[in-house]
C-alpha cells in the first residue's frame, strides 16, 4: 500500500509539473494548428478531406507525442539529479524503483492526456468536413500510438537514468527510428550470407522495439478498426516490454550515487 | 540515553576523470556515535566530508567501507526514513510547486492524507517565520533565505526523531538566524535530536550540546564541547590587565622572569600568562613598581580558536 501511495504522489506531481510547463500547452496548441492545416489541405484535394485529415492528423499526433516523449522522458531522472531536487525525496520514506515507476506513470498520465486532446481535435475536424463515421473509427489508431509513446517514453526513461540527457534524446530517437524499421532489419538479416550479420541483425531485431505492432494510421484513414485481439496483443506486447525496461532502469538506479 | 545514530568506519572515494579515473577520499574511516534527545555539532572546513557524509546517512551516495545505523536501522532502510527529517544545504526544491503545495506533497510521501498534510503544512510554515502570503507563490520566486525557511519546515512535516541538518543558518539574514536558533534549541526541548553541520561557529558554540570536527576527510575532534574548551582552556591560562606604569618599565622588570607578549590597551595593558605562578610573579613586580592591577581572567578558548588548532 505505501509502495502504491508513493507511486500515485510521485506520479500526480509529474503530471502536475508537466501541465505547468508552458512547452506542453504549445504542443496542444500546434496540434489543433496542425488539425487546421489539415483541414485547409483537405479542400485543395477534392473528396480526400478525411482521409488526409486522419493521416496528417494521427502522424503528427505520434510525432509530437514523441517529441514530448523524448525531451520530457530524458530529463525526469537526469533534471532531478542536476537539480538536486532528489536530496529530499529520497529522504523521505521513498525507494528509488517506486520514483522511477512514479515518474514514469505521471508522464504517461500526461501522454495519455495529450493524446486525448489531439486525438477530439482530429475527430472533431473530422465531423467538420463531414467524416462522420471516421472521428469514431480512428480511436483504435489513436490507442495504438498512446502503447507506441508509452514504450518509447520507457525507453528514454531507461536512458535518462545512466546518460545525459542530450545523449539520451539521441539515442532514444535513434531506437525509434530503428523500431519501425524492425522488419526490414529481420529480412536483412535473414538474405545476410554471413552468420555473424545474421545473428547481429537479428538480436536486434529481437532486442530493439518492434513498432510496427503499432502502426494503424494508414488503415485508419481508410475507416479500418483494429480487432480486439489486435489491440490486446499490442498492449501485452507493450507492458511486457515496458516492465523489463522499467525494471532494468529501477536496478541501475539504485545504485547510482547522487552527485 | 541511547544511541540512536552509529557510524563504523564510514569511508567514501569519489572518482574523478574520464578515462584515466583516479580516486578521492571525501571521508576516511569515520566513526561516531550520537546518542538522543541532543544537538550535535558537525565542524569541517570546505572540503572536510560534512555533506558527504551527511548524503551517506541519506543513502543519497553509498559508502566504499564502513556503515552506518540510524534508530537501530541501516541507513538504506526506507522505513527508517520515516522517523527522520533532513534538510541539504542550500535545499533545491520543485520549483513550479507553491511552498505549501511542496509541503502537502512531502507529507503525503509520509502517507499523511491531505488534510493532514495541509494542516501540519500551516502549522510549520508558521514556526519557521513563512509569511502567510507567500505559502501560495511558486518556489522559483523566493529568495534564498525563504527556500531555507521552506527546507527547514519540510524537514519536519512528519514530526521526526532526529533532523539532519546540512548548514541550517545558510543564506539567513540575522533574525532569520535568530529564528532557526530558537527553533533548534524548541527541537530539543521538544526531545528530539539534531544533527548539524554548519561554517557559523557562534551558532554551534551557543547550541550544541557535543561536536565531532572533521578535517580533510578524517574525524579529528570529537566530545562534549564545554569539555572541549574547558580542557584546551587549562594550557590556554590567564590574561592580567595592568595599568599605573609604563609597559616598556614592566617589560624590563619581568625579562627573564615571564616570557609573555605585552599588549598595549587603552588605560594599560595586558599579558598573557601560563599558570598561577606566573600570575603571583606578576603581581609581585607590579607591586615593587607601584603599578595596579586590573584584572586576572582564565583565558577561554573559543570554538573558533579550536577550530582554527584543528584546521592548522
Amino acid at each position: 500500500m505505501t509502495a502504491l501511495n508513493h507511486v500515485r504522489v510521485i506520479a500526480s506531481n509529474t503530471f502536475r509539473e508537466a501541465v505547468r510547463d508552458r512547452v506542453l500547452y504549445n504542443l496542444v496548441v500546434f496540434m489543433l494548428l496542425i488539425t487546421g492545416c489539415a483541414i485547409f489541405l483537405g479542400e485543395l484535394t477534392a473528396g480526400q478531406e478525411s482521409r488526409t485529415i486522419v493521416n496528417i492528423g494521427l502522424s503528427a499526433m505520434l510525432l509530437f507525442g514523441v517529441f514530448i516523449a523524448i525531451f520530457v522522458g530524458v530529463g525526469l531522472v537526469s533534471k532531478e539529479i542536476e537539480k538536486k531536487t532528489l536530496y529530499t525525496v529520497f529522504s523521505k520514506p521513498v525507494r528509488r524503483g517506486e520514483f522511477i515507476v512514479g515518474k514514469y506513470l505521471g508522464l504517461c498520465l500526461t501522454l495519455l492526456v495529450n493524446v486525448a486532446v489531439m486525438g477530439l481535435g482530429v475527430s472533431i475536424a473530422l465531423l467538420f468536413v463531414g467524416g462522420g463515421s471516421l472521428s469514431i473509427s480512428i480511436w483504435g489508431a489513436i490507442v495504438l500510438i498512446f502503447f507506441e509513446l508509452a514504450l518509447i517514453t520507457a525507453v528514454a526513461v531507461l536512458f535518462s537514468s545512466f546518460s545525459s540527457p542530450a545523449l539520451s534524446a539521441l539515442l532514444t530517437f535513434l531506437i525509434f527510428v530503428i523500431g519501425h524499421f524492425s522488419s526490414s532489419l529481420r529480412d536483412l538479416a535473414q538474405n545476410l550470407g554471413s552468420n555473424a550479420a545474421q545473428w547481429l541483425f537479428g538480436a536486434i531485431y529481437y532486442l530493439l522495439p518492434n513498432f510496427s505492432h503499432f502502426e494503424f494510421v494508414s488503415h485508419a484513414a481508410h475507416g479500418r478498426v483494429p480487432s480486439g485481439s489486435y489491440l490486446a496483443l499490442a498492449l501485452l506486447y507493450a507492458l511486457a516490454y515496458i516492465a523489463v525496461v522499467i525494471a532494468v532502469t529501477a536496478l541501475i538506479f539504485r545504485r547510482r550515487n547522487l552527485k | 540515553m541511547d544511541t540512536i545514530i552509529e557510524i563504523k568506519g564510514l569511508t567514501k572515494d569519489y572518482e574523478k576523470g574520464f578515462w584515466k579515473k583516479k580516486k578521492i577520499r571525501a571521508l576516511d574511516d569515520l566513526s561516531l556515535q550520537v546518542e538522543g534527545g541532543q544537538i550535535f555539532g558537525f565542524l569541517g572546513g570546505n572540503g572536510a566530508g560534512k555533506t558527504t557524509t551527511l548524503k551517506l546517512l541519506m543513502s543519497l551516495i553509498f559508502p566504499t567501507e564502513g556503515s552506518a545505523k540510524i534508530l537501530g536501522a541501516e541507513i538504506g532502510d526506507p522505513a527508517m526514513h520515516q522517523k527522520i527529517g533532513y534538510c541539504p544545504e542550500s535545499p533545491y526544491f520543485y520549483d513550479y510547486l507553491k511552498a505549501d503545495e511542496l509541503m502537502v506533497y512531502f507529507g503525503r510521501l509520509f502517507g499523511m492524507d491531505k488534510g493532514s498534510a495541509e494542516k501540519r503544512s500551516a502549522e510549520l510554515l508558521t514556526r519557521v517565520g513563512l509569511e502567510k502570503k507567500d505559502w501560495k507563490r511558486q518556489l522559483r520566486k523566493f529568495s534564498k533565505g525563504m527556500l531555507q525557511r521552506v527546507g527547514l519546515a519540510q524537514s519536519l512535516i512528519n514530526d521526526p526523531e532526529i533532523v539532519f541538518m546540512d548548514e541550517p543558518m545558510s543564506g539567513l539574514d540575522p533574525i532569520g538566524r535568530r529564528q532557526v536558533r530558537e527553533l533548534i534549541a524548541e527541537l530539543r526541548e521538544e526531545g528530539k535530536t539534531v544533527f548539524m553541520s554548519s561554517h557559523i561557529l557562534t551558532d554551534i558554540e551557543a547550541l550544541c550540546d557535543n561536536v565531532a570536527i572533521l578535517r580533510k576527510g578524517r574525524l579529528v575532534e570529537e566530545g562534549n564541547l564545554a569539555e572541549l574548551l574547558r580542557s584546551t582552556a587549562q594550557d590556554s591560562g590567564f590574561e592580567v590587565s595592568v595599568g599605573g606604569i609604563e609597559s616598556s618599565v614592566f617589560k624590563e622588570a619581568i625579562k627573564g622572569k615571564i616570557a609573555s607578549e605585552i599588549n598595549v590597551k587603552p588605560g594599560g595593558f595586558s599579558l598573557n600568562v601560563a599558570n598561577e605562578q606566573d600570575v603571583e610573579a606578576v603581581l609581585a613586580s607590579l607591586n615593587k613598581l607601584g603599578g595596579r592591577l586590573i584584572g586576572v581572567n582564565p583565558v577561554r578558548q573559543s570554538l573558533e580558536e579550536l577550530f582554527v588548532r584543528e584546521e592548522t
